[in-house]
């Protein structure tokens, strides 16, 4: 793992608060088939699709938003959101608007020519739409499809037909319902049969205007015998008012195929007393289809007001594995109920959670799982480790673990943990010469090491400065 | 006057007295040993020494150097000179001590940060120098460490941070006779004009390898008694029972 140095120059307020101001094309607020329509014109998608969405909204109109996690949280109105924003200007990567690529450049995101070797192949979306990928054609050589959802149903209406919905489907839940009937833009990968994709396939999806609500929908497919890492990052503005992003992430994993997907997700948090911040309510699931497929999920979770996700793995293909690797921390008034799910269906299969909860200022932190082994699904083993750390005393941590075996044969291990950053360990660290708050951050990082280091190598790097950054002020 | 100066230093946790009044001064290039009966406040002494949050002093003073280190945080006094040598050093999960080492380092080096290259030559050669295997540097610092190893650790930073004054709280404690070798040999290899060593212990075993010029005994929270290498073996004799008489009769 890549050790971080401290870098004093860090700001510690959120650095991605900034808002860019360009002309776009926004549609007005408001949710009915009219808008479902009018977003799908704009996508120039085919009556198929819109037909998807339509009946994607029915259901969802007849759907209540779920109240089990007990979240604390105002009643969202749905009306009052404008559900399509987008640059005016050419999307074309060359053609880029200025302000754009200036935004781009100060969130560190490479988009120009002159970052064409890193090795990093990059999809961005601006509020509802992708604004370009880097890459394409070396991509494509491989048979490697990476573009935007939207370009993907125009060009590859056979393959997203195929796979759309099957393993979230529309009426998976209320916000998964919503998603399908409004999604705006998102990624779309294939990887074909025995390719192992050389470079990280990476989107990062940025909230502009105000008012939006982000519908996010990606779709990755690895075939098979096929490879994949893929990496998401997110930021938004800072502003006094709540906005929703609410994605949609479907993985599909084939015989053997092993699909790396990881999320560093910092969006804007709200501020002290709360106020502000978007609302990450997610489905994010991956179906092991194949014999010996893997799925691993990875994410680092720094932001949002409120985070609502359980990225899951169905293990259905015999011999199948899935990992869930996290790091959620949560400072102010923030709320985290993230965990994951592990499905398993078929025979042998194994599963794996590492959760690492840091809670700080007023904020809750949840850790919720289940891991429920099917009739059938003989020799199943699922090995599950979740701590919380505190810091300070106004902050919360829960753990609820579900476990449903319905098979004898299987074998599940729990362990759970919650601790305090100890006197000791402070006092210990700081008679070597170490600042207060350097001793509380390297507690912090040797915490959630086992986590950052399955992230890909440069992220992890990214995600340890990013963690060091809210850290600061949190702690003392 | 000397570098380090503890003037009538009475210390105490929660209503619990533990230091009444303790007199010490200790130079560069000087061994010094402090031995005592189980409670007297030899650990209480060393904390306290370092800052330690769970003790208030009440009264009386430490100096460094000529200057009061009371108002300084445990940080502040470390990257001053001072070093403790911990009797029950706590482990800190994930962290590797080569990434440990780099920023105790980097804290005092004048530029804040040491170059990587003379550093790692460095660790690596006191490692060998300890005994410690080169995979040591990637273990989680004192993660799963057995009681010699921890102590190693300890010796190592001690190496590697040249304090001016350390304080060996019981380093020979729970230890054997190869691992005590082992930190006394680098002690001694520490010893010289830069250092002024407190070394506080149990029993006399440790100071046949590190022979102290000056041995104090401490007992109820004072230093009773002072005196040089000749007392260790008065001691060894006639117990601390015998240092009790004395002191009932000066007193």
């Amino acid at each position: 793992m890549p050790e971080f140095e401290t870098d004093s120059n860090l700001v510690q307020e959120y650095k991605y608060g900034f808002f860019t101001d360009i002309e776009t094309d926004t549609i007005p607020k408001g949710l009915n088939e009219e808008v479902i329509a009018i977003i799908s014109a704009k996508k120039n998608e085919p009556v198929w699709m819109l037909e998807w969405r339509l009946k994607a909204f029915r259901r969802w109109q007849k759907m209540k938003n779920p109240d089990w996690a007990f979240l604390d949280m105002p009643e969202i109105d749905f009306q009052d959101i404008h559900y399509y924003s987008a640059p005016k200007e050419a999307v074309d990567m060359k053609e880029m608007d200025p302000e754009l690529l200036k935004t781009f450049e100060r969130l560190g995101i490479p988009m120009g020519e002159r970052d064409a070797l890193s090795g990093v192949a990059m999809d961005v979306v601006f509020d509802s739409v992708s604004v370009g990928t880097t890459h394409k054609e070396m991509l494509e050589e491989l048979g490697i499809i990476f573009c935007s959802i939207s370009e993907a149903i125009q060009e590859h209406p056979e393959l997203v037909k195929q796979y759309l919905g099957t393993v979230v489907p529309p009426g998976d839940n209320f916000y998964a319902a919503l998603n399908s009937a409004v999604f705006t833009d998102g990624s779309f990968c294939y990887i074909p049969k025995g390719v192992t994709c050389p470079v990280e396939l990476s989107t990062y999806f940025r909230i502009n205007a105000a008012d939006t609500g982000q519908f996010e929908r990606t779709l990755i497919i690895c075939d098979d015998n096929a490879t994949c890492s893929y990496l998401e990052g997110c930021t938004a503005p800072a502003r006094d008012t709540n906005q929703l992003h609410a994605a949609v992430v479907e993985i599909v994993a084939l015989e053997n195929a092993d699909v790396k997907y990881s999320t560093v997700q910092n969006w804007y948090a709200g501020d002290e007393e709360g106020k502000g911040g978007i609302y990450n309510f997610v489905t994010k699931r991956g179906h092991c289809r194949g014999r010996k497929s893997k799925i691993s999920w990875t994410q680092v979770e720094v932001g949002a007001a409120i985070t609502w996700k359980y990225p899951s793995c169905v293990l259905e293909g015999d011999g199948s594995v899935g990992e869930f690797y996290s790091v959620a921390f949560t400072n102010n008034k923030m709320q985290a109920d993230t965990g994951t799910k592990m499905i398993h269906v078929g025979k042998n299969t194994s599963s794996t959670i590492i959760s690492k909860g840091i809670s700080a200022g007023e904020s809750s932190n949840n850790y919720r799982g289940l891991v429920k082994v099917m009739e059938g699904a003989s020799n199943a083993r699922n090995h599950s480790i979740c701590d919380s750390l505190l810091i300070g005393r106004d902050c919360s941590a829960n753990t609820f673990p579900y476990i449903e075996s319905e098979d004898d044969s299987a074998h599940l291990a729990h362990e759970a943990t919650t601790s305090t950053i100890s006197e000791d360990q402070l006092f210990y660290l700081k008679s070597r010469g170490l600042s207060e708050e350097d001793a509380a951050s390297m507690v912090v990082k040797g915490f959630c090491k086992d986590v950052f280091k399955k992230l890909p190598l440069e992220f992890s790097v990214e995600a340890i400065k990013l963690l060091e950054i809210k850290l600061e002020g949190s702690i003392g | 006057m000397s570098y380090l100066q503890i003037k009538n230093l009475h210390a105490q946790t929660g209503d619990i007295k533990i230091l009444k009044g303790v007199n010490l001064e200790i130079n560069k290039g000087e061994v010094h040993a402090l031995m005592g009966p189980n409670g007297s406040g030899k650990s209480t002494l060393s904390s306290v020494i370092m800052g330690h949050p769970d003790y208030e002093v009440t009264e009386g003073d430490i100096l460094l150097n000529g200057e009061s280190i009371l108002e300084m945080d445990p940080d502040e006094r470390a990257l001053a000179g001072l070093f403790l040598c911990f009797q029950y050093p706590v482990a800190i999960p994930g962290v590797s001590i080569s990434n440990f080492m780099k920023k105790a380092v980097d804290a005092r080096h004048p530029e804040g940060k040491a170059p990587a290259g003379p550093f790692l030559k460095e660790m690596r050669e006191n490692m060998e120098y300890l005994d410690m295997d080169k995979s040591f540097a990637n273990r989680g610092l004192n993660e799963g460490f057995s009681g010699g190893e921890k102590k190693r650790m300890e010796i190592l930073q001690m190496m590697m941070f040249k304090p001016s004054i350390s304080i060996m709280d019981e380093t020979d404690s729970g230890l054997d006779i190869d691992a005590l070798q082992v930190v006394a040999k680098g002690v001694n290899k520490m010893r010289g004009p830069d250092l002024g060593l407190l070394v506080i212990t149990h029993y006399e075993r440790i100071l046949t390898y590190i022979n102290p010029q000056y041995l104090h005994i401490l007992m109820d929270g004072k230093v009773v008694m002072s005196g040089g290498p000749e007392l260790v073996k008065t001691l060894e004799e006639k117990g601390y029972d015998w240092v009790r008489e004395q002191v009932s009769v000066t007193a």
